[in-house]
């Protein structure tokens, strides 16, 4: 790896365009290693364009993207590079009914991605996967169950294993707890912060929720129709915000002594 | 959107319904529900594709033996049947032709099938500006009736099974391309796709081992259907003499050939060979209907 | 205070292919006139089918025991024209906007459909009626969004009319089933605030369900919550979240991240929730809850007062104000260990 110790991921003046809507403008953000970055906004600003960019499923219009010091704004032009950009950046999406291929047990995705990637035997891929579902909290039954036998948190957990089978750098998270109850989110929340812990993994966490946001990150950027508002250390951000969005958005979270307020538009 | 999905699904999928849904949403072919009439059509079609591999070998007489002076004579002894206007033996030559007449019709579903979910399959993966010329280009073909494609085939390169199977394979895969395009379009929206795209997978492995497996239920079902129709067709275009040619046997040409009795009032050979037709045909069309609508459903 | 609605030992069964199903077990909860009560669960804990149960749209076949009495009528016994009656007095806004509006129509013909039919209501007056509604829930240019069609309005905005629209058949209570769930959080808000007005213009009743128990907190006076289709526990709203009297409750609040804190470690509930058919006999949290005694698992729980509030756990007394002690967690092992 180039630089030890520069950003593991690196974005610079980021902008796509789809036709005349400018869903992303001018974003620019590093990531260092083994530290995690929040990406907060309303619905439509951007943030999951953001994503597509970095890990290649979407072409930006301009700008940069850097990943392990190697560029990735182009598509990749041959099956190597492809798979090399596959071992530095990964995602987990939101929903974790359409993320697994339904005829696929967990054990057999994770096994997949591990034979396109590395010239494994079958028993050192079996000690892999066995690794990955431990990490993840999944006993050798879940692994060996399709996904329409498993909930959604356990099927959000062989979202994770699968993308973290080739050992990525970059972990993104594209609201990936949100579909899951309470009392699972918080079980994948546990396992994301034991993971990081372990293997040093860099995250993007794109949230709505500014709780989980806080209990999982360390920097966020607050983005507002396709631009950065407000950047900074995630506590700052969210104990005193500075740009009225944010501003607006922390005043939206229930507590206690929490009020709703009317303060887009008011009867005439 | 972002959130569309109702928080908490956790508990929802190991409760059974949730679990039928998901199924049907997700799976293939597994939940079909046949019912009684699903089950009759099986047995016909299982009982009719038995008679096309063994009818040959286990047929009681030679169904090309002609013998005059036994023409449109009736049940006779050990000829079920009776003969046809050669003094054919009527059964024997059901049981042969079951095998023509199954092979034509397979071929050309087989063919439809597979040139229609490539195209599908390919449209949907690449999208974009290849999508809408492939989809043109099928409305084009789909403009066709086979029957006339088969005509002009027979024209071309001269009557017979391959150049009337290949055209009718030719009319019929924009069908096939339609339906499995739409299925094909809203798997390759599958976040696993995506998923797996980022994980380096070429479009090979993505569209040979992920995204066809799980529009399978559409493409059998898609097939089946053809089948029906494709015998069908085939029958008409042996009867207009452009497919399979006499003396082969084939329930087509039993019908075109039995005519002439028809007219004569001997009506047993284009009977019987229209009756294995109509019942193999309407069994086969009704499986397919119900493979289809759970493809269908599987695709909502 | 007298109660407008009052559910008591509410039972509902579903036929799942041929076999009974259980999806609620014994549900009681009363809303007094104007109050809003939470209803607060994991998915597949009864919260919907509680409330379809009251707006009396449950599937066909659905078994009911128990009684459901709204403004003294037994909701259960109406049939007719007296039931379309309760449902225009008990509106029900759904989490997903998109899923109940039809979209090749416009919002006005969404909107004034029931008026018109159901009331005779002419067109030019159910028209007004709707842009009114339309304005109080604070959406600009009422006329033309009338002349739209659902896919031209954003997802909050769409909810804002499905408001609109329950208000237009002046009801004296409002289902709202997960109705902020899909929206943004200042769009949440947006909605949250104007469903608060309009319990204080009107007197509104409310039943608010969601998983949300910030939320709930927030904005329902008291809260009932509700696992494996029982309900657990009913409080005053302000106090569930400092002074929980169910293990559950009280493990909800923990296993929730913080906005205005970070916690090392979140307290995970070990397993899943599950629905009432899959509970087991005895206390149905017993295999997930910390506090668990062999008695807990021998014995039915029941809905007992406790100070102003009602709880279903025969260690409530006991474990009060212990439930959210860091040093009183017996354990939090497991956690990743899904049943
Ligand atoms: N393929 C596309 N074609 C056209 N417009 C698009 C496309 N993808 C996204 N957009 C638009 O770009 C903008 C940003 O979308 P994006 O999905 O990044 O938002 P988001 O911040 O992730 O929102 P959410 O919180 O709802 O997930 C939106 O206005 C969206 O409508
Ligand atoms: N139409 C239905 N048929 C059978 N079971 C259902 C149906 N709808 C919901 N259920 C089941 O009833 C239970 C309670 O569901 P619901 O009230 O929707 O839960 P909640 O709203 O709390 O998430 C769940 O187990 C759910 O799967
Ligand atoms: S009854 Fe026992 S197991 Fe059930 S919640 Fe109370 S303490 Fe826990
Ligand atoms: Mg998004
Ligand atoms: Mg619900």
């Amino acid at each position: 790896m180039p630089d030890a110790d520069g950003p593991v991921l690196s974005v610079s003046g980021l902008r796509k365009v789809f036709g005349t809507q400018v869903a992303v403008d001018d974003m620019s953000f590093d990531l260092a290693p083994g530290r995690s970055l929040a990406i907060v906004g309303e619905s439509g600003s951007g943030k999951t364009t953001v994503a597509r960019m970095v890990v290649g499923l979407e072409r930006p219009t301009a700008g940069t993207i850097v990943a392990c010091g190697r560029d990735r704004s182009r598509p990749a032009r041959n099956a190597g590079e492809r798979t090399r950009r596959g071992r530095e950046v990964q995602i987990v999406f939101q929903d974790p009914y359409s993320s697994l291929d339904p005829r696929q047990s967990g054990a057999a995705a994770v096994d997949e991605v591990l034979r396109v990637h590395h010239d494994h035997d079958a028993a050192t891929r079996r000690r892999i996967v066995g690794e990955l579902a431990d990490l993840v909290g999944l006993d050798s039954r879940q692994m060996s169950a399709l996904p329409r036998a498993l909930s959604g948190g356990q099927r959000q957990r062989v979202a994770i294993a699968r993308a973290l089978a080739t050992e990525p750098k970059v972990l993104i998270l594209d609201e990936s707890v949100a579909a899951l109850d309470v009392s699972i989110q918080a079980q994948v929340l546990n396992v994301l912060a034991d993971i990081r812990d372990e293997r040093g993994i860099s995250y993007v966490l794109i949230s709505h929720d500014l709780a989980v946001v806080r209990q999982l990150t360390e920097d966020v950027l607050v983005m507002q129709r396709g631009v950065v508002v407000e950047r900074g250390r995630t506590t700052d951000v969210l104990d005193e915000p500075q740009h009225p969005y944010t501003q607006r958005l922390r005043a939206s979270v229930p507590g206690p002594g929490w009020k709703p307020t009317r303060t887009l538009r008011r009867p005439a | 959107m972002s959130v569309p999905v109702q928080a908490g699904v956790a508990a929802e999928v190991l409760d059974p319904v949730a679990e039928v849904e998901a199924a049907a949403v997700r799976g293939g072919l597994r939940r079909v529900r046949l019912g009684v009439l699903g089950w009759v059509s099986l047995v016909v079609v299982a009982l009719a594709a038995v008679l096309a591999v063994v009818g040959p070998l286990v047929r009681p007489f030679d169904p090309n033996l002609s013998d005059l002076s036994f023409a449109y004579v009736g049940p006779y002894g050990s000829h079920l049947l009776g003969f046809d206007g050669q003094g054919r033996d009527l059964f024997s030559r059901l049981l042969v032709g079951a095998r023509t007449t199954f092979l034509g019709a397979a071929f050309v579903a087989i063919v439809a099938v597979a040139v229609g979910s490539g195209l599908a399959v390919t449209a949907a993966w690449f999208g974009g500006r290849f999508d809408r010329v492939v989809s043109a280009g099928l409305d084009v073909v789909f403009a066709f009736p086979g029957i006339l494609l088969a005509v002009v085939a027979a024209a071309v390169f001269g009557a017979g099974l391959l150049s009337a199977g290949l055209a009718l394979a030719v009319a019929y895969s924009p069908y096939v391309a339609r339906v499995l395009r739409s299925a094909a379009l809203k798997e390759r929206a599958m976040a696993y796709v995506a998923a797996l795209e980022v994980q380096g997978f070429g479009a090979w492995r993505l569209c040979l081992r992920h995204l066809l497996p799980n529009i399978s239920g559409l493409v059998v079902a898609q097939g089946t259907i053809l089948f029906g129709f494709a015998m069908v067709d085939l029958a008409a275009i042996s009867f207009l003499g452009l497919g399979v040619q006499s003396p082969q046997a084939d329930w087509g040409v039993m019908v075109s050939e039995g005519k002439t009795g028809l007219l004569q009032g001997y009506p047993m050979e284009s009977l019987t060979a229209v009756l294995c037709i109509v019942v193999v045909v309407s069994a086969v069309s009704f499986l397919g209907d119900r493979l289809e609508s759970a493809g269908k459903q599987a695709h909502r | 205070m007298s109660a407008l609605l009052e559910v008591r030992d509410l039972t509902v069964r579903l036929r799942v292919g041929g076999s009974d199903r259980e999806v609620i077990t014994g549900t009681t909860l009363e809303i007094a006139e104007g109050e809003a009560m939470g209803l607060v669960g994991e998915s597949g804990s009864g919260k919907s089918m509680t409330a379809k149960a009251i707006a009396r749209l449950l599937p066909a076949g659905a078994g009911v025991e128990g009684s459901v009495h709204f403004a003294g009528t037994d909701v259960l016994a109406l049939s007719g024209a007296d039931l379309r009656r309760h449902r225009a007095k008990v509106a029900v806004v759904f989490q997903d906007p998109r899923a109940h509006i039809n979209p090749v129509r416009r919002i006005e013909d969404f909107m004034t459909e029931s008026l018109r039919t159901l009331e005779d209501v002419p067109r030019a007056q159910a028209r007004t009626r709707a842009a009114d509604a339309l304005e109080e829930v604070g959406i600009d240019d009422p006329a033309r969004r009338l002349r739209q069609f659902p896919h031209e309005l954003s997802g909050g905005m769409l909810q804002r009319v499905m408001i609109a629209t329950a208000l237009l058949s002046r009801p004296l209570l409002l289902l709202a089933d997960e109705c902020t769930t899909a929206l943004d959080v200042t769009t949440q808000a947006e909605v949250m605030a104007i469903l608060d007005d309009l319990r204080r213009d009107r007197g509104l009743s409310m039943l608010f369900i969601t998983h949300d128990l910030e939320l709930a907190g927030a904005v329902c006076d008291r809260t009932s919550v509700m696992y494996a289709g029982q309900v657990v526990e009913t409080s005053a709203a302000d106090r569930l979240h400092a002074d929980p009297l169910h293990p559950y409750s009280a493990a909800l609040v923990q296993a929730r991240p913080d906005v205005t804190s970070t916690a090392e470690r979140l307290v995970a509930i070990p397993g899943r929730p599950v629905s009432a058919f899959e509970a087991p006999s005895g206390c149905r949290f017993a295999p997930r809850c910390p506090h668990a005694l062999d008695s807990c698992r021998s014995t039915e729980q029941v809905l007992t007062g406790l100070d102003a509030g009602r709880v279903r756990c025969e260690r409530a007394a006991t474990l009060r104000g212990r439930l959210l002690d860091p040093t009183e967690s017996p354990t939090e092992s497991e956690e990743t260990a899904d049943a």
